[in-house]
């Protein structure tokens, strides 16, 4: 099994003509729509995230423009408080909380393994239907008039407000269902479902990731949910909980939403660890660095971020003991972040490097991740947020993890599966120029921020003093830019389904079960079921005939 | 979905009036079917603990911030009628566990009787619910006529709040008491409804002899949703009407 040198078999590269996959063993609308396949849903699941991260980027683009003069280009301030509080709805809900579990995750996780389905197929289409919902729920707030109370709902303005807080609510609240779901789902998978010989510490990183994250959305949506549905309440009868007329307390509300919305960081981010910890090992073709770290660093993350909600309420009021442990809890989660930032450098360190478009992604990642983490730590320092807090210093950092880090992590995942997924490859040039292009539009548009947040602009306002002009403008060129790379990319990917440039069984020489099914994998993923009895990123174990053989 | 030539497992019926169930494909045996679904029952019953979570922590905040309106408001609450609810649930539970043990041991019509039986605890559980809510509508402390009507905030009075006979006269928010026991006992009651829904389609299901010694699971799980239904209720009743 120890052979290192390619052997090109001709016998093997012949294509098998009319070999039965997933994509085309049925066809028609309802072989869809009403499938209980986990691939055939986590493509329906990426389709409809890629429409709300193209919706949630226009409103992206729409606020940077009007942000280009200092008293505003597009908008009256109730429209601009619209548009961003869709960019940050649209983005969040839709986008990235439900984008690599319900897509990527769904595909991989149960060819990962080595499963045939996942746990409950049934509740994994009531999730993606959930979605779509939810979907059509905050598009009908749009058509109602709209919401301006941004994406965190905040009492009591989000009670006083006469737009449709109700319906975006209700939309929140089923999405949130739609996420639990998901999260149940994998959790019962990796318990119940894996191969015989896949042991705990067989498992692929990114089924750690899931698994962890799968956790946080069983656990920390329920509460989100009840908040929202409170909101909703106190809008249509006057509970009093939140409505300080009434005897409320917003600070209540606040405790209420980071609760979740906290933990909800991780949920967004922990998947974008699992798809790095693969694509650095598979891209090195090396093992991975503290594998045992990374997988129980995932789950320190789970149980920690739970205990940091309070650091998004510093300048509320709150108790000073309970800062100087919501600060101390803060800087604490950094150290299971860092351990996998680490491991993942040490990865990288004297592996064969391939320079792959998944690689380039991953390796944008890395540097982008550093700096979004690093200045939450900054954040978490009490005394330098009272100063920061509510700046664009905050947006440009939480953009740095949420933009850079995970639609990054999304995209370079979504090109390593790829041709996984389809059979077919895209044009790499076109791939790395777009990195490229990403990278860069990435950061002109939040190092400006970063610099006026600092120097005290306040975010979510609709017009600005004229000194922080250039840095607006600077940003705003940076997201043109940024938007740019993106619709270059969603075309070449689009463009690959109709060139069907062939890919290789075993694209980028994977070891995981993933890479060992059939390409594309038939509707219950494999030939024969597998059998684990080597451990986890053994590359020893690599054919490289499967490099070389075309997809039938 | 096709099955590409896989033989599925199949749980034979023990007799006549039972139909046989096939494993779902993607399980290799029943062993692991019947695992996998409990687990994620479980964690579903989770986050219907978490849901309440939220409610409940509401409830402690308020007590305790205005512990003399939840003390007097907790009076207005007639605690015998709330006694008898909890027995009413209470001995549901009982019923609803001789349903599924029944299904175990393959008793049809013991099944279809005790899931009857727990589906009747049910509706005592929602008219008495009724009456009590009906009681605060007259009284003036929940009018349910008025419960959406617009809140005016020049006066500042809440419209579904009366309190017609002046019992929370003094009280700091004294309407706080009644909206968290409305919320409460409302999404409760509405959990309450469903688990008797889906009691009945467990009932549709035994009739047609779909439950058996090989093969009860959906009892099972409906079984512990209304036995977290009971458990809710149990915690409310001692925090609502009798704690204050």
């Amino acid at each position: 099994m120890t052979t290192n040198v390619p052997v090109i078999d001709s016998h093997a590269a012949a294509p098998q003509a009319g070999r039965k996959n997933f994509l085309n063993c049925s066809q028609g609308f309802w072989s869809w729509a009403g499938t209980l396949d986990h691939k055939r849903i986590g493509i329906m699941y990426l389709v409809g995230v890629s429409i709300a991260l193209l919706a949630g980027g226009l409103f992206a683009l729409l606020v940077r423009l009007h942000l280009w003069k200092p008293e505003g280009v597009l908008f009256g301030n109730v429209e601009y408080n619209q548009i961003f509080t869709l960019h940050g709805a649209f983005m969040v809900f839709l986008f990235v909380i439900p984008a690599i579990p319900g897509s990527l995750g769904n595909i991989v996780l149960p060819l990962m393994l080595g499963a045939k389905d996942v746990a409950l197929p049934r509740l994994n289409l009531l999730s993606f239907y959930l979605w779509v919902t939810g979907a059509v729920l905050a598009t009908l707030a749009i058509v109602l008039g709209g919401f301006d109370t941004g994406w965190t709902f905040y009492a009591p303005y989000s009670l006083y407000t006469d737009q449709a807080v109700v319906t975006i609510g209700l939309a929140v609240f089923v999405l949130g269902f739609s996420s639990i779901f998901t999260g149940l789902n994998f959790i019962v998978t990796t318990h119940k479902l894996r191969a015989p010989g896949m042991t705990w510490f067989r498992m692929p990183l990114f089924v750690w990731a899931i698994y962890a994250t799968s956790i946080l959305q069983v656990l920390a949506t329920p509460v989100l949910g009840i908040t929202v549905l409170l909101v909703a309440f106190e809008r249509l009868y006057h509970i009093g909980i939140f409505d300080p007329r009434l005897g409320g307390d917003p600070v209540l509300f606040e405790h209420f939403f980071w609760f979740y919305s906290h933990p909800a960081v991780y949920i967004m981010v922990l998947p974008a660890f699992g798809i790095i910890s693969e694509l650095v090992s598979v891209h090195s073709r090396k093992p991975l660095f503290g594998y045992k770290l990374i997988a129980f660093s995932s789950l320190a993350i789970a149980i920690i971020s739970f205990l940091v909600w309070g650091h998004h309420m510093f300048t509320s009021g709150q108790s000073t003991y309970a800062m100087f442990a919501f600060s101390f809890l803060t800087f604490f989660v950094a150290i299971p972040t860092a351990i996998k930032e680490f491991s993942w450098v040490a990865t990288v360190w004297k592996g064969s490097i391939a320079l792959n478009s998944p690689m380039l992604y991953t390796l944008a990642f890395l540097v982008i991740f550093a700096i979004g983490g690093l200045t939450g730590v900054i954040l978490g320092a009490l005394n330098v947020d009272i100063h920061l807090h509510d700046t664009y210093f905050v947006v440009a950092h939480f953009h740095y993890v949420m933009m850079g880090s995970i639609a990054l992590a999304f995209f370079a995942g979504l090109h390593h599966w790829w041709p996984k997924i389809f059979g077919v490859i895209y044009d790499e040039t076109l791939a790395k120029i777009a990195c490229g292009i990403i990278f860069v539009g990435f950061n002109a548009t939040f190092i400006p921020q970063f610099i006026m947040g600092s120097r005290g602009m306040p975010r979510r306002y609709a017009t600005y003093v004229p000194e922080y002009e250039p840095f607006h403008q600077a940003s705003t060129v940076g997201a043109m830019v940024l938007g740019g790379g993106v619709a270059l990319m969603v075309f070449y990917l689009v463009a690959s389904l109709f060139q069907r440039k062939t890919a290789m069984q075993n694209q980028w020489g994977g070891v995981t079960l993933d890479w060992l099914s059939p390409t594309p994998p038939p509707l219950e993923n494999f030939d024969e079921p597998p059998t684990v009895t080597t451990e986890v990123y053994d590359y020893s174990t690599l054919d490289y005939k499967t490099m070389q053989t075309p997809v039938a | 979905m096709s099955h590409d030539g896989h033989h599925s497992v199949v749980i034979p019926a023990p007799g006549p009036e039972f139909v046989p169930h096939t494993v779902a494909h993607h399980f290799d045996t029943p062993v692991q079917e019947f695992q996998a679904a409990k687990l994620g029952f479980w964690l579903f019953l989770a986050t219907e603990i978490l849901l309440f979570g939220g409610l409940f922590a509401a409830y402690f905040y308020f007590h305790e911030a205005y512990p003399e309106t939840f003390r007097v408001g907790g009076h207005q609450l007639d605690w015998r009628l709330g006694a008898l609810n909890t027995s009413v649930l209470l001995l549901s539970s009982w019923t609803m566990a001789m349903g599924v043990r029944s299904a175990q041991t393959s008793q049809k019509q013991k099944t279809l009787l005790f899931c009857g039986l727990t589906v009747l605890g049910a509706v005592i559980f929602m008219v008495i619910k009724f009456f009590e809510y009906q009681a605060k509508n007259e009284h003036g402390l929940v009018v349910f006529s008025e419960l959406f009507a617009p809140y005016d905030a020049a006066t500042g009075s809440i419209p579904w709040f009366k309190d017609y006979h002046g019992v929370m006269a003094g009280l700091p928010h004294g309407h706080l008491f009644f909206a968290i026991y409305l919320t409460m006992t409302a999404i409760h009651g509405l959990h309450v409804v469903i688990g008797a829904g889906l009691i009945l389609w467990i009932m549709k299901g035994a009739a047609k002899g779909r439950f058996h010694a090989g093969y009860f699971l959906p009892v099972d799980l409906v079984g512990l949703y209304w036995h977290l239904v009971d458990l809710i209720w149990i915690f409310l009743f001692p925090l609502l009407y009798l704690v204050p």
